[in-house]
């Protein structure tokens, strides 16, 4: 039997210095295997006396255990190394950008009316729609715009040669909305609308959204909480309205809707001409002719209607300067307004 | 309108300063648009006298001023105007003095000669936008008077937004009106005090009312032996130009002065060219007049003339005609204050494109008590300026056809019910006779009867108006409705426009929104079957007609992006397209959901497989389509059919059926069209009719098996004109409500296959609710599917 104590600190040496698992596992089978030479030892205990075998058995078998425990620490070690190597080989560089379409996006124009839409929605109002190409009869007659009126005048009319017209307005969905459903009513009816007129301020095609709420007893008092509302719920911020009056032919008082300027807080700027005012919207009380002719008492009901430029609410809620860019369709316009 | 605040002050007390003058007035409904000085700043400009004028001793065309400046010696002025003369009063900007923008005026030297200062011309003190010499001031002209004072140039001019109602409000003693309601201050009588001037000769102009509804009353006045040479005195010019209108002779000044003034249009004729007698017609067929602006024009019998023996002398209410009009030879005039009415008038200017200021005022209604005092007033105006002889003012009227103003009955509960706030009845009295109105109290509010100058006043809810609007619509609180609750619907079928428009953006496509009137050749070309709808007044030859496809707007947007450097686009539209239906004047109007895809398949990127990089082909758009009606939860009831729209490419495009009924299109664009629109690729193009595309199904549970599946891929060779549409409907023809699902992983063509002939791989699941498929079970299925293949599509199996 040689030097137990030799040979194992030559298989510990060994086990340390394996540089990888399949070392360690040649070491192992070299020194622990079935022809080991730490298991050969046990071999040559039939050549000692019965009385010391026990003892020397033990000997083996304690310097087996050593053996091993050491290959498995040196196991462990190696192991995690691997790991680690393979880790550090397969590191990406997390900064390269994702794989595959990026998002579109919806039009701010559309990202406005919706937002609108959802804001009147939860306070009772339904969503109404009308016809693009109208008649004279919706479009003016029915509000209340005797022919030849002068404020026909304001509104520059694209027509057909049958008579026909692109509605200069969606007022006329009030009309057709009155008639098919009659009161009480709460509608919100945003849409294109078309007048012959394109300037730095004007589009021939641009986006109105008109309100309507008859019901018994609805008063000025209603409109004006229904407007600051929306306006505030809007725009997310306390701010001041004020009404003033003007003249609408479809209702009976009539206001323009002035709110307080959302760039420079009412101080004066020049997105308010230094007013500190925004012109907002067009509103009034339902004018009895109207409630007539689309079939409702004017005597039992009464009811506010309003009318507010789509386009506008957008380029104020996202500070576009220019009406004409909402429909130019420029990607690197529309790209900024990928935000749901 | 535009009001310079010290002619308003001539008419009213007014409390305010402008500005504030100017909210007020906003707050009742007079919108101020603009408040500007009547006169730029400038300082050290006194009345001058020039003395003497002398030709420079070295310049033709400059001349040495001796100048009384009323202090002191007369100072030495070198001016190069050519009416300095001796005697006149002009305007002499002193050493020290500030001219507009800032110029300073030094003690100078001019070819040798001194100057004390600057004689200036009213153009130089930004007083008119052209001058022809140096300002020309009345003979009466204090000498030494700080111009600005003399003039009272230190005013603001108001300029007022009148809505088409307020008509009555288009005048100095109209805004004055207004604001003797709101500050409960009284009108003056104006000046001068309303006296008459009196007649010093007897010559008149017969006048018939051949049309009493269109003209019911005409006061005329014949002024002879004027001087319409004269000069209008500055303080006219200055009023005439504060309120935007050019001084043109003293004739015309006045009548000007006088509309602006009290609202009344007027007109002068020339009486030398007046032949016979005044008559107010309707034009006859065919009938023609050359107006002052030269135009000649032809009336139609709805328009209302003013005529002499000799033809039309004016269109009533619109414009005078050059045959009559005064000019400066004049001496003789007729003065014509009418009323005409509006429905006589409305409409007609702008056939010729014309809007002046006389068809603004009797357009929107003119006060028919006020004739006289106009023409008193102008005749007073005129015998003050240029001289001339008074006749008798003559009036033709028809009483029957001048408007009344019946009384409206205001309920105080009807006040408070539209309000939302119930005003005191003193407070409502009050408001409304400051308005010149007549009140009587009745027991449930009051009976009021409007004034003759108030066109818009005809039912309560017009009084209700000028109640609010005196009392403030800031006085109405703000309050929510009590109304009762009531549910909406809210149709499952409907897609939320919102989610609809998201499963777009979220495959890469950007909303557009594109004009509804598009380019007609444009269209025509798109689509050379369909009749577009044209507009009778486009805006512009290229939007001259109604939209029949969302795809000439987003092809539009498209190359416009590819101009813009842009190497991919992906748009899309939702909006109404207009189709002619059977029928005048009938029109589907269809909402449509379309796209255009451009460029590469995918953003580039890094690590992208090299097909993918590739322009962008059908089947991607199809899959953006795909997944919009995978939305509807009923994918089954679509299909795709080969059929070409003559603008797509033909063996690359397909309709769209949903339950056998044609809803979209999907295709590339033709070649020819690629190339004549310039694309550097091929777009691709898809349009759905949103409704009967998008109604969405309701999902109805089925069981889920909890049995295992079992996959058979089978690969066949088949004819190129065989669809996979053919081939998966006889697969799950055979194949039995076993198979589950069916897919297509892969077509193949190329070597090994014969050319004509393509092999399509695919892998049908089977699974049972009820149990596990046997092996026996599939295999024979799979027997039967191979069977049918061979003999319904000759296809041959590949092993």
């Amino acid at each position: 039997m040689q030097d137990l104590t030799i040979l194992v600190n030559e298989a510990l040496g060994e086990v340390a210095a394996s540089p990888d698992l399949g070392a360690l596992d040649e070491a192992r089978v070299r020194w622990l295997g079935k022809k080991g030479t730490l298991t050969e030892q046990l071999k040559s205990l039939g050549g000692l006396p019965a009385a010391e075998r026990p003892a020397a058995g033990q000997r083996i078998n304690q310097a087996k255990e050593r053996v091993e425990s050491a290959i498995e620490a040196r196991r462990e070690v190696l192991a995690r190394a691997e790991v680690e190597r393979e880790l550090a080989a397969g590191r990406v560089d997390v900064t390269l950008p994702g794989r595959g379409e990026q998002r579109g996006g919806l039009h701010p124009v559309t990202l406005a009316r919706l937002r609108m839409e959802e804001i009147f929605r939860r306070a009772g109002f339904e969503v109404a729609t009308g016809p693009e190409i109208e008649d004279d009869f919706h479009n003016f007659e029915a509000l209340n715009f005797p022919p030849n009126h002068p404020a026909r005048a304001m509104h520059d009319t694209f027509y057909f040669p049958d008579g026909r017209l692109l509605r200069t307005h969606t007022s006329p969905v009030q009309i057709r909305a009155m008639l098919s459903q009659g009161a009480p009513i709460a509608i919100v009816a945003p849409g294109r609308v078309y007048r012959c007129d394109s300037d730095m301020t004007h589009s021939p095609m641009f986006h109105q959204v008109e309100g309507l709420k008859v019901a018994e007893n609805i008063s000025f008092a209603n409109m004006k909480a229904a407007l600051h509302g929306f306006l505030q719920a809007f725009f997310e911020r306390d701010l001041a309205m004020r009404l003033r009056p003007s003249y609408f032919p479809f209702t009976e008082p009539s206001a323009e809707v002035d709110m307080s300027c959302v760039f420079c807080e009412g101080r004066g700027c020049r997105t308010c001409k230094h007013t500190g005012w925004l012109e907002i919207a067009g509103c009034g009380m339902v004018h009895p002719n109207v409630l007539m002719a689309s079939g409702i008492d004017a005597e039992r009901y009464t009811g506010y209607a309003w009318g507010m430029g789509i386009d506008r609410l957008a380029m104020l809620r996202y500070g576009v300067s220019d009406l004409r860019l909402f429909f130019e369709n420029d990607l690197r316009f529309l790209e900024q307004f990928r935000a749901l | 309108m535009r009001i310079p605040y010290s002619w308003l002050a001539e008419w009213v007390s007014v409390p305010w300063s402008p500005p504030e003058l100017g909210s007020r007035l906003t707050m009742a409904g007079l919108e101020l648009e603009a408040l500007a000085p009547a006169a730029p700043p400038f300082s050290g400009v006194f009345v001058a006298e020039i003395l003497s004028a002398e030709k420079h001793p070295q310049a033709d065309k400059l001349r040495v001023c001796r100048v009384a400046t009323g202090q002191g010696e007369p100072l030495q002025i070198v001016c190069g105007a050519s009416n300095a003369r001796a005697g006149l009063k002009s305007a002499l900007a002193v050493v020290g003095a500030t001219l507009p923008e800032g110029l300073p005026i030094k003690a100078a030297k001019l070819r040798g000669v001194e100057s004390a200062g600057m004689l200036c011309s009213a153009k130089e003190l930004g007083l008119a936008e052209s001058s022809n010499g140096i300002m020309e001031l009345p003979s009466d002209a204090p000498v030494g008077k700080d111009l600005r004072e003399y003039l009272v140039l230190d005013d603001m001019v108001l300029e007022l937004n009148i809505t088409p109602n307020r008509g009555d409000a288009m005048s100095i003693i109209g805004v004055a009106r207004e604001v003797a309601a709101l500050s409960g201050g009284k009108l003056s009588e104006g000046p001068p005090a309303r006296g008459e001037c009196p007649s010093t000769i007897s010559a008149t102009v017969g006048v018939h009312l051949d049309a009493p509804a269109g003209c019911p009353k005409f006061v005329g006045r014949v002024i002879r032996d004027v001087d319409n040479k004269a000069a209008t005195p500055v303080w006219m010019r200055e009023r005439l130009r504060r309120a935007g209108v050019r001084s043109i002779s003293p004739v015309v000044d006045v009548t000007n002065y006088v509309m602006l003034e009290l609202g009344q249009p007027m007109h002068a004729y020339d009486l030398a060219k007046l032949s016979g007698e005044i008559r107010a017609r309707f034009g006859l067929a065919g009938e023609k007049i050359t107006l002052l602006d030269g135009k000649t024009v032809e009336v139609q019998p709805d328009v209302l003339l003013i005529t002499d023996g000799a033809g039309p002398v004016g269109i009533a209410g619109i414009m005078g005609g050059q045959r009559t009009a005064v000019g400066p030879e004049t001496t003789d005039v007729f003065f014509e204050a009418a009323y005409f009415a509006p429905d006589a008038v409305i409409g007609r200017a702008t056939r010729w494109g014309l809007t002046t200021d006389a068809s603004q005022r009797f357009e929107r209604g003119v006060d028919p008590s006020q004739q006289e005092r106009a023409v008193e007033r102008a005749t007073d105006l005129l015998l003050g300026i240029a001289g001339g002889k008074a006749g008798l003012a003559s009036v033709e009227r028809s009483d029957e056809h001048l408007p009344t103003r019946p009384a409206v009955t205001l309920r105080r509960k009807q006040l408070a019910r539209l309000l939302g706030v119930g005003f005191d009845d003193a407070r409502v009295r009050a408001s409304l006779q400051g308005l010149q109105m007549d009140v009587v109290p009745l027991v449930e509010g009051w009976r009021v009867t409007p004034p003759p100058h108030r066109f818009d006043i005809a039912i309560e809810a017009d009084l209700i108006e000028e109640v609010a609007r005196i009392m403030g619509y800031q006085a109405i609180p703000e309050a929510d409705a009590q109304v009762p609750q009531r549910f909406g619907s809210l149709p499952s079928a409907r897609p939320s426009e919102r989610d609809l428009l998201e499963a777009l953006a979220l495959r890469g496509y950007h909303e557009a929104i594109t004009y509804a009137f598009v380019d007609p050749q444009l269209q025509a070309r798109l689509f050379p079957d369909v009749a577009g709808i044209a507009l009778a007044n486009p805006i512009a030859s290229d939007l001259a007609v109604m939209r029949v496809s969302l795809w000439p707007g987003l092809l539009k947007a498209a190359l416009e992006n590819q101009r813009r450097q842009q190497d991919r686009v992906r748009l899309f539209e939702h909006g109404a397209r207009f189709i002619a239906a059977e029928g005048r004047g009938a029109t589907r109007e269809v909402d449509t959901l379309a796209g255009i895809a451009w460029g590469p398949r995918l953003p580039e990127q890094w690590g992208l497989p090299r097909d993918m990089r590739e322009p962008v082909d059908f089947f991607d758009v199809k899959g953006d389509v795909a997944a919009l009606l995978a939305a509807t939860g009923a994918l089954a009831e679509f299909a795709f059919e080969p059929h070409a729209l003559s603008c797509l490419h033909p063996g690359r495009a397909a309709r769209l059926l949903r339950k056998g009924e044609q809803v979209g299109w999907l295709g590339e664009l033709h070649p020819s069209l690629v190339k004549a629109l310039e694309f550097t690729y091929p777009p691709v193009l898809f349009e759905l009719d949103v409704d009967p595309t998008l109604a969405v199904e309701r999902p109805a549970y089925r069981e889920v098996s909890r049995f295992p599946q079992v996959r058979r891929d089978l690969a066949v060779v088949l004819d190129e004109s065989v669809a996979l549409s053919n081939l998966t409907e006889r697969v799950t023809f055979t194949a039995s409500s076993l198979l589950r699902d069916l897919r297509v992983f892969d077509v193949y063509r190329g070597p090994g296959i014969e050319a004509g002939r393509k092999s399509v791989a695919l892998g049908l699941i089977f699974q049972d609710i009820s149990r596990t498929l046997t092996e026996d079970d599939v295999a024979g299925i799979m027997v039967a599917v191979v069977a049918d293949l061979r003999v319904s599509l000759n296809a041959k199996i590949r092993e």
